[in-house]
């Protein structure tokens, strides 16, 4: 390749120009490190040598959780904790050693703790226990001067009154990990300490009520002691939270479904949607998990087979059982297939192709009609209606009820249930729907799934008139309204919702009604519904021919037991539903609880309260008992 | 392939060693050194904890730096687009499936290292503008149509680091190629309507920052609205800085940074650490060997007797020091903070590696500079 000198004259020049400016920028690096360090470099030898200044992140007190009546559910408490400042201290290990000897301190802290040490400043006090009891405080103060370095101070920790009644729905805070700390950059993270929302309300308004961080600019000595503050930018404390939730009904419920395994139970309001309780027996005390927990305590939540950690009102999938009766009902008087007086004879067997499927009554009910199918709750009734209307009209019909989706609580865990139709079907498994599938998807068994907040919501929209409510459980943000009291009308014919509450209430309330023994026996509070009882496995014809009863199998084998209801019955408010699980019958285990929690709820009367985003002075929720009129007064909307 | 293969030419081992440019590696080893001492010193007189791996890594380095440097240069030029396009497929490779670190895909995990292709890509790049402007006169050079392969050159990874998003090592790509073109004898027009274009095109530029971007420009023209992000960052920087003096601290006495008031200490603000426990003096030291670092460049560059060596040799040093003066800058408060190293000081592996693999270059270029580079 030849060059030639014009050529290498022009890169020359350019090269020296380049050159040029390499040295400029070397220039002007120079002259700013002088200014730094000449012109300015007394004033910020001042503010270092003598006084530096340090940033104190000032972490916001976190928004408290109060249920309708402003009662707390979630609440900082103060706690005492022991600290150390490494740098007053000769010897962090033999301090904390000694430590040890007065007051329990696990090893597993002081691993942490000297992993600490090695890491942070000097001068930043590191947390080595918290939740000191009274005890504890006295017997520290008392060591202090042999404990050079170690102090007490009082910090904030959340606390929950409710513990394990609200664990479900209020959640729990817990320490931040690693990866909350690359998805979230909010340096009030980093404080030592500091604990953030993880599962339930506290995490779904995890940012709301963490508030935001203030900061004070501090003069510190050259040890690193806070000499006096500069400028401070106090901390917005984090947003009130206001749920719909009556805690004491919420207590209640547990309460009742505590004489059981592992049951759930929702009660919500049928007009506005609002939820009052939503328990899930068993839970867990949120308060160990704020601290931390032994193993033995986490060995005795994962060991339980009711499953504490699961909210099974929203996340528990069961068939519905005979409760999705009614859908089957409505389908059909929608098809035109039956009305109110279409009659069917019950022999106890329904032979359908090669099949044949059983009535849960052997020898029959005899001729049945709609309201007596419901009371008696006659499998034969639904499963020849079912035949005629077709699985896809049943589809629609439990979807426009609210089951098959998810229902957008603001809770995750909530789960979508399944109605099966012959999409469904093709999509899923990819097979063709046979008509047998029919008959057992008409009384909610086969491949139907419902939560109970979906069972709850069905009701609701069944006994408000047709309305398309869905499930809230948060009201208010600070003064920020967040529920929803209008709904849009599904377009369900109201006579045929009357035929099928008839039904309900005759289940109740009937001679012969399923449920006939746990009817409301006091005027004005009487309460319909509908039992449900479903299996989990198939019935053989071994088990039918020895009439093996249920209770005698294991517990895991039992059926569900499930039931729907709402009260009072001529107005009704409260809709409620309960799943016992392995219950073995809906009558039996069911009803008896949905009767407890209606009459509660309607003694407790949470909907007469107007909502309002106030925290309670007295701590206490309201007492109405005795109440002064029957609880269905002026605000009652729904009339039918 | 072994070590004979590259070695077609008539010099032996020994002459070629006598032949390495001592006066830059001895440049080079005594920034390095700064380096591991501030290490040390940031470590709190921990060597265990930076510094011996820094040094490990150096030496190794170094190794490589000298075999680079061994291989004639014109085997540099034949092996310059593969080099380009496995830079590329990396690239594409952290874009598609990288790790994901600080929110942003930067690296590929080797085990041993965390690689990040788009350092070695800026050394990628100077070779193949330099490739390309071996064979032209600069009548060519000025004409637009010639320009067309530079400037797919260039914009193809700057296109793949910003989607990354890594605004500041796209602008130095961006720089570092446009001062080849410009040492090609590209014509003067063509970068003054650049830079006014640029500066027309800031406004809009703005709309497509990513937020924490946005951020840190914000930051930087005003650092009292983020005290507890990045303006604090600079401000106590600056404290440090100014508090150095022109003695210095001493070593191992630097109170800002011992007392954590400096983040990222032995990466990205090394600088400020080391000029506060050696003052002005330590400071102008480590800014003279970078100006020594440059003059040997221009001097290699200017000695060389065919463009790929003079493009290539100013390549790398202009590479170099836009690296040094926008870390320097950025913890003096002159610039927003961009997040870039100090090349042979700041604690990390591919910065380290992209420097000395540049140098090795460079070194090539001058024990080859009469070599006949052909097509």
């Amino acid at each position: 390749m030849h060059h030639d000198e014009y050529s290498e004259k022009i890169f020359t020049r350019r090269a020296f120009f380049i050159g040029a400016l390499q040295v400029i920028g070397l220039g002007i690096l120079g002259a700013r490190l002088a200014w730094l360090q000449i012109a300015q470099g007394k004033r910020y030898k001042t503010l270092s040598d003598k006084n530096r200044i340090n940033i104190k992140i000032l972490p916001p007190p976190r928004g408290q959780i109060v249920d309708r009546f402003g009662v707390p559910l979630a609440v900082n408490a103060q706690t005492y904790r022991v600290l150390i400042i490494s740098e007053q201290s000769d010897d962090v290990k033999s301090s904390l050693k000694l430590l040890q000897n007065i007051i329990d301190v696990e090893d597993k802290d002081i691993k942490r703790v000297m992993e600490e040490v090695s890491k942070a400043a000097k001068f930043i006090p590191i947390k080595i226990r918290e939740g000191l009891s009274w005890d504890e405080v006295a017997k520290v103060e008392v060591n202090l001067p042999d404990l050079p370095g170690i102090f007490i101070d009082v910090g904030d920790i959340r606390s929950y009154p409710y513990r394990d009644a609200t664990a479900h729905i209020v959640g729990y805070v817990r320490s931040v990990s690693k990866e909350d700390l690359e998805k979230d950059n909010d340096p009030v993270l980093r404080l030592p300490g500091f604990r953030i929302g993880k599962t339930g309300i506290e995490k779904f308004y995890d940012s709301p009520l963490r508030g935001k961080a203030g900061a004070a600019e501090v003069e510190v000595n050259v040890i690193g002691r806070e000499v006096r503050e500069l400028k401070r930018k106090n901390a917005v404390s984090g947003k009130r939270v206001t749920l719909t939730i009556d805690g004491e009904l919420q207590r209640y419920a547990m309460e009742v479904l505590s004489v059981h395994k592992s049951a759930s139970a929702v009660v919500m309001d049928a007009h506005s949607g609002a939820i009052y309780a939503m328990a899930s027996y068993p839970a867990f005390d949120p308060n160990i998990f704020v601290r931390g927990f032994s193993s033995d305590e986490w060995k005795e939540i994962t060991d339980n087979l009711g499953r504490p950690q699961t909210n099974k009102a929203i996340s528990g999938q069961y068939p519905p059982g005979s409760t999705f009766k009614m859908v089957t009902a409505l389908a059909g008087l929608k098809a035109g297939v039956i009305s109110k007086n279409t009659s069917v004879f019950c022999s106890g067997k329904y032979e359908f192709g090669n099949s044949t499927f059983h009535c849960w009554k052997k020898y029959g009910h005899g001729d049945v009609d709609l309201n007596k199918a419901l009371e008696q709750s006659c499998d034969i009734y639904f499963y020849k209606m079912a035949t005629e209307v077709g699985i896809d009209a049943i589809a629609d019909m439990a979807r426009r009820l609210g089951l098959g989706q998810k229902l957008g609580l603001e809770l995750a865990q909530e789960r979508a249930g399944i109605i099966p139709d012959v999409a469904w079907k093709k999509r899923v498994l990819g097979q063709k729907w046979y008509q047998g599938e029919t008959i057992i998807s008409s009384i909610g068994q086969g491949n139907v799934l419902a939560t109970p907040l979906q069972l709850a919501v069905m009701t609701a929209r069944m006994v408000n008139g047709g309305f398309a409510v869905n499930p809230w459980i948060t009201g208010y943000l600070e003064d920020q309204f967040l529920g929803r009291e209008q709904w849009d009308s599904l377009g369900i014919s109201k006579a045929h919702l009357k035929l099928v509450m008839q039904g309900m209430e005759s289940v109740v309330n009937g001679k012969r009604g399923t449920a006939r023994a746990s009817s409301i026996d006091r005027e004005g509070f009487e309460m319909a519904g509908k039992t449900g009882t479903s299996q989990v496995q198939r019935i053989t014809m071994d088990q039918r021919r020895q009439g093996i009863k249920n209770e005698d199998l294991p517990w895991k084998q039992r059926h569900h037991a499930l039931f729907v209801g709402y009260a009072p019955m001529k107005k009704p408010r409260y809709v409620c539903s309960v799943v016992v699980e392995h219950g073995i019958g809906g009558s039996r285990a069911a009803a008896p609880i949905a009767k407890l929690l209606l009459e509660q709820t309607q003694m407790r009367d949470p909907a007469r309260t107007q909502l309002q985003p106030e925290v309670s002075k007295s701590a206490t929720s309201p007492v109405f008992w005795p109440p002064k009129k029957p609880i269905y007064g002026e605000d009652n909307q729904g009339d039918l | 392939m072994s070590y004979s293969m590259f070695v077609q030419d008539d010099m032996s081992f020994g002459q070629k060693l006598a032949k390495l440019n001592w006066w830059l590696v001895i440049l080079i080893c005594s920034v390095a050194a700064v380096g591991i001492a501030s290490l040390y010193s940031a470590a709190g007189g921990d060597f265990d904890r930076w510094a011996s791996r820094q040094m490990m890594r150096f030496g190794i380095g170094m190794i490589g730096l000298v075999i680079i440097a061994m291989i004639d240069i014109k085997w540099w030029y034949r092996l310059t687009w593969p080099i380009y396009f496995i830079g590329m497929i990396m690239l594409v490779f952290v874009e598609v499936k990288g790790h994901v670190g600080m929110g942003a895909q930067r690296w590929i995990n080797l085990g041993f290292m965390q690689l990040q292709p788009s350092e070695l890509m800026k050394i990628a790049v100077v070779m193949a503008l330099a490739r390309h402007f071996h064979g032209a006169s600069p009548e060519q050079a000025r004409r637009l149509s010639f320009l067309i392969v530079p400037a797919l050159v260039i914009a193809a990874p700057v296109a793949l680091v910003l989607m990354q998003p890594d605004l500041g090592t796209a602008l130095m790509i961006i720089m570092a190629g446009a001062a080849m073109v410009f040492m090609a004898g590209a014509p003067i027009w063509l970068f003054v309507s650049a830079i006014v274009g640029a500066a027309v095109s800031v406004p809009i530029a703005w709309q497509f920052l990513h937020e924490y971007q946005k951020k840190r420009v914000m930051t930087f023209l005003d650092p009292e609205s983020d005290p507890l992000g990045a303006g604090y960052h600079i401000t106590q920087s600056k404290i440090a800085i100014g508090s150095g003096g022109v003695e210095g601290k001493g070593f191992l006495q630097g109170t800002q940074s011992h007392l954590n008031f400096l983040p990222e200490k032995q990466t990205d603000f090394i600088f400020t650490l080391w000029v506060e426990e050696w003052g002005l003096l330590g400071g102008v030291f480590l800014l003279t060997l970078f100006l020594f670092i440059f003059i040997t460049g221009l001097r290699t560059s200017l000695r060389c007797k065919h463009n790929f060596g003079r493009y290539l040799a100013l390549g790398v040093s202009v590479n170099f020091s836009l690296y040094v003066f926008i870390n320097i800058a950025m913890v003096m408060g002159l610039i927003p903070v961009v997040g870039a190293p100090l090349p042979l000081v700041s604690y990390g592996g591919t910065s380290m590696l992209a420097a000395l693999i540049g140098f090795g270059l460079m070194m090539s270029c001058g024990i080859y500079r009469h070599s006949k580079v052909t097509r």
